[in-house]
Formats: C-alpha cells, structure tokens, sequence
C-alpha cells in the first residue's frame, strides 16, 4: 500500500513514542533484580572484540589521510608546526567518535537487530519468558549497558590509532620524531577537548544499543522482517548519533563561550 | 480412560468466554475449555482459527481481551509476576519452531530454564544428571554438547521437548509438535508424547492439524471454528459425526 503524507507523520509519531515507552522501560528495568551481570560481561566482550580490528584500521586509515590530505596546504602556509596541533583537535573532538559511532551503527547495531529480530520471529524470547526470565533485561538492558560502556573505550582506541598514523605521515614527509609529534599533541589539547567528546561517546553507545533492541525486539513479519529490523536499526541509529553529535555541539560551544 | 472418567478428576485449567482480537479482527470470540488432571486434550481448527494464541494467552505471553482463564487455582489476571514465573513452572510450552536458543549448545539450552526458576529448584550446582536424565527421555543423550544448527528438525523437537520436562511441570502446552516434519519423524515424536505422558503423568493440551496425531494421542478433542468451540468430543465421536464442518477436518 502507498503511504501517503499523514501516514508518514502519523507512523513518525507512533515509533517515537513506542522508542520513548522503550527507553523508560529500560531505566525502570535496569534498577530492578536481578543484574544479569555475566551476560552483560559477555556482550562487553563481543561488541569490544568484534569491532575493534575495523574501527582500529579504520582510525588508522583516517589519521593518515587526514595528514596526508592537509599537509601540503599547511606547507604552502607555513603552518606545517601546527598540524599535530590540527589534526588532534580534529580527531579527538569530532572525527574519531563520530567515525566509531558510525561503524558501531553498522557492525553493531544491526547485528543487534537481526540477532534479537530473529529471537523474536523464533519465539526464542517467548521460550525465555517461559523459563522464568525477564527477556528485556537479558536481552535489551544488557546490550545497551554495553555498548553505552564499550563505544567510548572504541572511541578511546581509534583516537589513539589515527593520531598515530598521522605521526607516521609527519615521520616519513616531514622526519617529526615520535616524542616532538605526541608532545605537540599534548601541549595543544586541554581538559576541555577531551570531556565533550567522552560525555557524547557514551550518548552514541547508548543511541547505537536503544535502536538496535528497539528494532530486534519489535521485529514483526517473519524472517522478511528481520532484515527490515537490521537495515533500519542502522539507518536510524546513525541520524541519532548526528542528530545527538549536533546537540553535543552546540552545548559545547554555548561552554566555551561561558 | 474415556472422556467421563477424566471428568471426575480435577480440572488443572478452566478457560470461560476468552476473548482476543487484533485490531478489528476477532481472533477468540468466547472460547470455553477444562483440562482435567491427566488428560491429553487435541484442540484442531483452521490456520488463523487462534489455537496458537488461545496458548499463549493461557500462559501470560499474549494478552486476553475478555472472559477468564484459571490455571491450576489460579485466575490469571490476579497473580503477579512471581506467581506467574511460579506457574511457568508447572506448565511447560513446547513451541512450533522448537525455539531453542541458536547461540547456546544442547547443554545450555536445558539448563538455562533450570537455572532461571531458582524458587522451584534453588540454586543448581552441577545439573548435568538432571540433563542427562531428560536428555534420555528423548533419546538424544549424545547431542549434550552439539549446538542447534547441527541437529535436524525432529531432534530440535525432540531436544525442545527436554527443555520443557526438565523442569518436570504438570501440565504440557504442545504447539502443532508435528508441523514440518516428516511423516516418520512426526510418528516418532507423537509416540514420544505419549511415552512423556506415561511416564511424567502430565495433563496436555496438543494443538495441531494432523489427525494421526489426535487419532493415536487424544482423550478429548475440541474443534475451534471461528474462535469458539465447534464440537467436542472422543476422536470415535468427532470422526463419526455428520456435521460437514466437523468432516472437513477429518476427511481432508
């Protein structure tokens, strides 16, 4: 069936506020006995260890094109000196969360909408209300707890990949030793660069993991509807982390001022 | 034991005028039904009639819309959660699909429910005797350690089945048990259920399509139409019946 205009708005308004009802009940579910404890340690451990080879090749790739693409204009103005200093700024505050919270969106994200997507058309989240537990704190509380906890550690790790591959591009064209590179580095980054961008790690993580659940868990339409569930648990976490990275922003901008 | 004999025992489920639609569409429109203590009961009907969610709303996974549905003593819309979880406990759910769990080995699968109803058991140290013990049942005591995609499609049932008795319930709710099978396999898991029946003494209720099923298995049958109860009866009666309704199912 064609969806016309109200349908659209009126099927906007319904799944933001099926999203709202999910979100409460993940703070109401995540005080309440008993801490899955052990299945939130083994999802720390998958999402950590399934991402962290892309998001470290990725970050790697990004710091060096990022210097490769910049240097020769910072030559022909003379502000070779300053591209440590640009480049971490770069980096830090922006280009590395927002690069990790988009591989996460795609790698983990949709593998939580297709894993839990396909529990539900399988009536395995059924068979586990059966056997005396909470589905929703098993599944969904556990997972959003970790990818809230383990974007921010990704984040951490490809900060730290790409600016040392921008280090090897300043080694090689511009023979910068590894001790004068971190130290530009470190003398241009303050307190501040550092705490927006961790707060809004955390922000991503838990935008990546509610839509992931969100979808998986409300997947409808057989094995057909699993694949919905995946596709659009990417694509709507991925507006989320911008919409929230542009909130991030801005209230950082209205501290700096201040 | 004929239909009047289990009639004098103790009704383990009773279900009065339930109601269930989706949207405009009327799935259960006054539904009544009794399971007695160790009857097996056969619930046919059309694809879309509501068997499957007559089930699930008897066990709290579906919500109901009217009427009543008492469990063992208990109405189902007093309890809360714990009472509920105790419940579970007594009836175990044998789903369509199996519904094991694809990321956890044959192992996990059966104590994984062991573990969860910690007020029935306690907390469980090494439950390997209680698996072995169910995985006999079935006859698959070998696929201990095999994860779900390694096993076929009777296995997987068979292996669903143990999940549900090692908690060694009363009552056993089987979702069309042998829908997808072969027709060996499926012969395979109805005498596995009246084996289970034998041995554990459960009451069940069976939804399916397969007469063979209900023929070999059922003490009492109900034919749902249109969300309420069509005819009801011993499979002799039903089978024996001039209503074409009733012949439909049975001749087809």
């Amino acid at each position: 069936m064609k969806k016309n205009g109200g349908n659209i708005i009126r099927d906007f308004l319904v799944e933001t506020g099926e999203l709202a009802y999910f979100t409460a009940r993940f703070f109401k579910e995540l005080i309440r006995r008993p801490f899955e404890f052990k299945e939130f340690l083994r999802q720390c451990f998958n999402i950590g260890n399934k991402s962290l080879l892309l998001v470290g090749i990725t970050g790697f790739i990004i710091g060096l094109v990022f210097t490769l693409q910049s240097r020769p204009k910072m030559v022909e103005l003379g502000a070779v000196s300053w591209l440590p200093s640009m480049v971490s700024i770069s980096i830090l505050r922006e280009i590395g969360p927002i690069i990790t919270a988009l591989i996460c969106a795609g790698k983990v994200g949709s593998g939580m909408g297709a894993e839990i997507g396909s529990m539900r058309v399988t009536e395995q989240i059924d068979a586990m209300e059966v056997s005396g537990t909470n589905p929703f704190k098993y599944l969904v509380v556990t997972r959003i707890l970790a990818t809230t906890l383990m974007i921010p550690l990704l984040v951490f790790m490809a900060d730290a990949v790409a600016l040392f591959g921008s280090f090897l591009v300043e080694n090689i064209k511009g023979d910068v030793s590894f001790t004068l590179y971190f130290n530009e580095v470190l003398i241009s980054l303050d307190f501040i660069d550092y705490l927006p961008a961790t707060i809004k790690s955390f922000f991503f993580g838990f935008a990546i993991g509610l839509v992931g659940c969100f979808k998986g868990y409300n997947t409808k339409h057989g094995t057909a509807g699993v694949g919905v569930s995946s596709n659009a648990a990417v694509v709507e976490a991925s507006i989320l982390v911008f919409i929230l990275d542009f909130v991030a922003v801005l209230i950082t901008d209205i501290i700096y001022k201040i | 034991m004929n239909t009047q004999s289990y009639k004098s025992k103790n009704k383990v489920i009773q279900i009065s005028g339930l109601k269930k639609s989706f949207g405009d569409h009327k799935v259960l429109d006054g539904f009544d039904m009794d399971l007695y203590e160790g009857e097996t009961l056969v619930i046919m009907g059309k694809s879309g009639s509501g068997k499957s969610i007559m089930i699930k709303c008897l066990i709290g996974l579906e919500s109901h819309d009217g009427g009543s549905i008492n469990v063992m003593g208990k109405d189902m819309d007093e309890i809360n959660e714990e009472e509920l979880n105790e419940i579970r406990t007594e009836v175990g759910f044998l789903f369509q699909g199996s519904a094991l769990y694809d990321s956890m080995t044959v192992r996990e699968n059966l104590e994984f429910p062991l573990r969860r109803h910690t007020l029935k058991f306690g907390k469980i140290g090494d439950a390997t005797p209680l698996v072995l013990e169910v995985l006999q049942s079935v006859g698959l005591e070998h696929a201990i350690d095999l994860m779900p995609e390694e096993l076929s499609g009777g296995m997987k049932r068979r292996i669903a089945l143990a999940r549900t008795l090692i908690l060694k319930p009363k009552i056993i709710l089987y979702d069309e048990p042998t829908t997808g099978l072969d027709p060996i396999t499926a012969k395979e898991i109805i005498l596995l259920m009246k084996t289970i029946q034998e041995k554990y003494k459960t009451s069940s209720i069976i939804i399916t399509h397969d007469v063979d099923c209900a023929r070999f298995i059922a003490n009492r049958m109900i034919l749902l139409v249109d969300g309420k109860n069509y005819a009801e009866g011993t499979f002799k009666e039903l089978d024996g019946s001039g209503d074409p309704t009733v012949q439909a199912f049975f001749k087809s």
